[in-house]
């Protein structure tokens, strides 16, 4: 699944558009940005409700395919300029972590 | 930064800007993408990525920045990170999950959770710290490259 097919199933906000024809493995939860730098899987799609400059570092050095900021979480300006020059796919939604997480993981074991 | 192609390896040079968090990182980016273009395998990239970045973190929040020289020879990708800070009084303390001196505007952005040190040695294979207090530390770390 790409993040091209969540997009067209969610009701996800694009916020920062990155390679989105990119593979999602796997969903991964976390805000504690120290246990997301060890355990986020590469290609995950990482549902947080942390969102600073520092969310978009990890994501990067995990590659993380694509960040999902939950619960209305919003990027200060200077963060999504960012986002977007580092070419990081960036989605948001006013929805909890647990259902975000849990659409995502069904669409992709549908 | 600057880079140096010898016969000992490739050395990279980065600073470390004090107390800025949104900076924080820049030189794991850096260090990452030349790694990738280098050809090391990705379980070795997201090893040294992990351990550098949160040696930078820690230079940010407690040591007022630093510097880290990064060498990578066929054999193993060496990173030493240095700063004047107030060193570390308990290094056993510190090596624990969980025990945290961050202060809470750091907590707050989702650092402090006393994984720190813990995770740079979980994701290195050779990491030896000295400190001394009121001068420093630093932090040598090995990731080898396998094969």
């Amino acid at each position: 699944m790409t993040i091209d097919d969540l997009l067209k199933q969610q009701p996800l906000t694009t916020i920062s558009e990155g390679d989105t024809s990119r593979e999602i493995s796997q969903v991964f939860c976390c805000d504690l940005l120290s246990v997301a730098m060890s355990k986020a899987p590469a290609d995950c799609a990482w549902v947080t409700v942390m969102g600073n400059v520092n969310t978009l570092a990890v994501a990067s050095l995990t590659d993380a395919a694509c960040v999902v900021l939950a619960e209305g979480t919003v990027l200060d300006e200077a963060v999504i300029e960012q986002a977007k020059v580092q070419g990081l796919t960036v989605l948001a939604t006013g929805e909890p972590v647990f259902d975000t997480a849990l659409a995502i993981h069904q669409q992709l074991n549908a | 930064m600057s880079e140096q192609t010898g016969t000992s390896g490739v050395e990279l040079k980065y600073m470390v800007s004090p107390d800025d968090f949104t900076r924080a990182g820049e030189a794991s980016s850096k260090v990452k993408n030349i790694l990738k273009q280098m050809g090391i395998s990705p379980d070795v990239i997201r090893k040294v990525s992990i351990a550098m970045y949160e040696g930078e973190i820690n230079m940010v929040i407690h040591a007022h920045g630093g510097d880290i020289t990064v060498t990578i020879t066929p054999e193993e990708i060496r990173m030493v990170l240095r700063d004047d800070g107030p060193g570390i009084p308990d290094v056993e303390k510190a090596m624990k999950a969980g025990y945290s001196t961050a202060p809470e505007q750091v907590r707050a952005l989702g650092f402090g959770a006393g994984m720190g040190l813990p995770n740079m040695q979980n994701y290195t294979d050779e990491m030896k710290v000295e400190t001394e207090i009121g001068v420093g530390t630093t932090i040598t770390m090995s990731v080898h490259i396998e094969g």
